[in-house]
């Protein structure tokens, strides 16, 4: 366990209330449309290899009551470990199965989406939100989307992308209304991938 | 409509007497009394009416500000917005939520409040409607409530609110992609009626097994010839989930079809909130030879002479006297200010 230092106590959000509002909407507002990049307001300045983005979604909405899964790269990071338990006291827990978040901070080495909680048949919504951050969006090119959110299918990628990460959605979309929910986070950007969202050229 | 804000209400009017201000005392009370009157034009001035709330009565109005900002504590928010999100990804799917006691009793919109409270923020414009008028005491309690809590700016003109809380209606004007819709529920469960219990329906949902919803609005046309469901009319959204749309008249059901705004429902005593994301398909249930249709009326407002939209019936005296004027009274108001007239409108006399 990490001593508590400056780093730990330290980058936060000045002002929890609003800022935690504003992400929240950015974040809402990209699960309402998935695949379009949303603005999301910089804020938290949490230790690397924690991005800005990440951080600033697992305060909004990560506490004690959301078990928190940690990906190798951050799991690794006793500075992150700190900060996340000193701003949101929310258990990082070993197991997908129990996350109801997981932050990913190196998405080219996610684990399966299987392998996280698929909620139930009678309670869908206890299932993971994974919350990824990667390098950009690509909304010119990339796999067309659709389903409840999108006027017109609409074209996304995040890169860096899991091998096979197409094939794992389409089985994802498959269970729904189980499976899991992906926020991805960008520099500055938010673009949000919902279990209804599917691949327009599989149907 | 704005000027009857106060007067409803007591525990959350800006215009009480000084003698009930309430729990404070002393010189102080007086003081706060004086400066509260122009709460509805100063929101940031009316959170001094917090006196009865502990901890509340601080001097520096930026505290006054952030402390328990739109009411609800942040742990509270985070579990409601999280709520909402699951919501969202599996849209009129009912996510349980731990619904909070409210300053106001169940049925009055505690659901819509939460919801409102959650997703609120300082730069949002609030509109409150309570069967499609913002001027009944439903709409004003609420919109005092968060101009007192959360000092977000309110209005009336539906154009200009980015998030609008109702009991029961769908404002006329079409709802933009920047809008929200927050509707307070009372009964979320559309199969509550003939099956009740939770553990059974959720079976039901979960099996995607709705025949008996069916079989229920088939007995209305063996029984009266038609489907006689008029308000909580079932929708099924996305082909998967049936949805209680809460008990708008089944007239507000197209709009919800597609719709470009998002739309959150909370049900404050079921605890329970559920979403439809913008552009969702949500259709009404019926059958191939009985179509869904909404209700027609054979007048138009008697005040602003507008048709295909929803009336209400307002009894003018004791001999079978009335008239038929527009449910949502924003719509009404505007259509008046672009000088239509109805039958029954002054002018016309």
């Amino acid at each position: 366990m990490a001593a508590l230092t400056a780093d730990t106590l330290e980058g936060g959000f000045h002002d929890p209330v609003f800022q935690s509002q504003a992400v929240f909407r950015a974040v809402m507002a990209a699960l309402a449309e998935p695949a379009r990049p949303v603005p999301l307001p910089p804020s938290a300045r949490p230790p690397a290899p924690l991005t800005a983005e990440l951080g600033a979604v697992a305060l909004t909405l990560a506490d004690p009551d959301t078990p928190v899964w940690l990906d190798p790269a951050l799991a690794a990071s006793d500075a992150v470990r700190a900060w996340l338990a000193f701003h949101t006291g929310a258990p990082v827990t070993a197991e997908p199965m129990d996350a109801a978040f997981a932050l990913v901070a190196d998405p080219a080495r996610l684990p399966p989406l299987s392998a996280f909680a698929q909620g139930t048949a009678e309670y869908p919504d206890r299932s993971t939100t994974l919350v990824i951050a990667v390098e950009r969006f690509d909304t010119a090119a990339g796999p067309l989307f659709t389903g409840p959110g999108f006027e017109t299918p609409r074209r996304f990628a995040a890169h860096p992308e899991r091998i096979g990460f197409l094939d794992q959605w389409a089985a994802n979309r498959a269970l729904f209304p189980r499976g899991v929910d992906i926020v991805f986070v960008a520099d500055g950007l938010v673009a949000g991938l919902p279990r209804s969202a599917r691949l327009a050229t599989t149907e | 409509m704005t000027d009857m804000d106060d007067a409803r209400f007591p525990p959350l009017s800006n215009s009480l007497p000084r003698g009930e201000r309430g729990p404070v005392g002393g010189s102080g009370a007086g003081a706060d009394a004086g400066v509260e009157l122009n709460g509805a034009l100063s929101p940031l001035v009316g959170e001094s009416g917090r006196e009865g709330a502990p901890g509340a009565v601080l001097d520096d109005q930026a505290n006054l500000r952030t402390y328990s900002f739109a009411y609800l504590d942040e742990q509270t928010k985070r579990m409601i917005r999280r709520a909402i999100l699951k919501g969202i990804a599996i849209p009129g799917y009912q996510v349980p939520f731990a619904s909070r006691e409210m300053p106001m009793p169940y049925g009055w919109g505690t659901g819509g409040v939460q919801v409102t409270a959650a997703v609120l923020g300082p730069d949002d414009v609030l509109k409150v409607i309570d069967q499609g008028a913002d001027d009944t005491t439903n709409a004003v309690a609420i919109r005092g409530f968060f101009q007192k809590t959360a000092g977000v700016a309110t209005t009336t003109r539906t154009a200009d609110a980015t998030v609008i809380q109702t009991r029961h209606r769908i404002p006329e004007r079409t709802l933009q992609a920047h809008q929200i819709l927050v509707y307070q529920v009372p009964i979320p469960e559309p199969l509550r009626y003939l099956e009740p219990r939770e553990t059974e329906t959720r079976k039901l949902h979960g099996l995607e097994e709705y025949g008996l919803m069916h079989v229920k609005l088939y007995e209305d046309i063996a029984r009266h010839g038609h489907i006689a469901t008029t308000y909580a009319y079932p929708v099924k959204v996305e082909g998967r989930y049936i949805m209680d749309p809460s008990p708008t008249p089944k007239f507000d059901n197209p709009k919800m079809h597609r719709s470009k705004a998002l739309q959150l429902f909370g049900a404050g005593r079921e605890k329970r909130i559920y979403a439809v994301p913008p552009h969702t398909d949500v259709v009404s249930l019926d059958f191939e030879d009985h179509p869904f249709r909404i209700q027609t009326f054979k007048e138009p407002c008697a005040l602003c002479g507008a048709e295909g939209v929803y009336l209400d019936e307002v009894i003018l005296d004791d001999r079978g006297g009335r008239m038929f004027v527009c449910s949502d009274t924003d719509h009404c108001e505007e259509r008046r200010a672009e000088g239509h007239r109805g039958a029954l409108s002054g002018e016309s006399r």
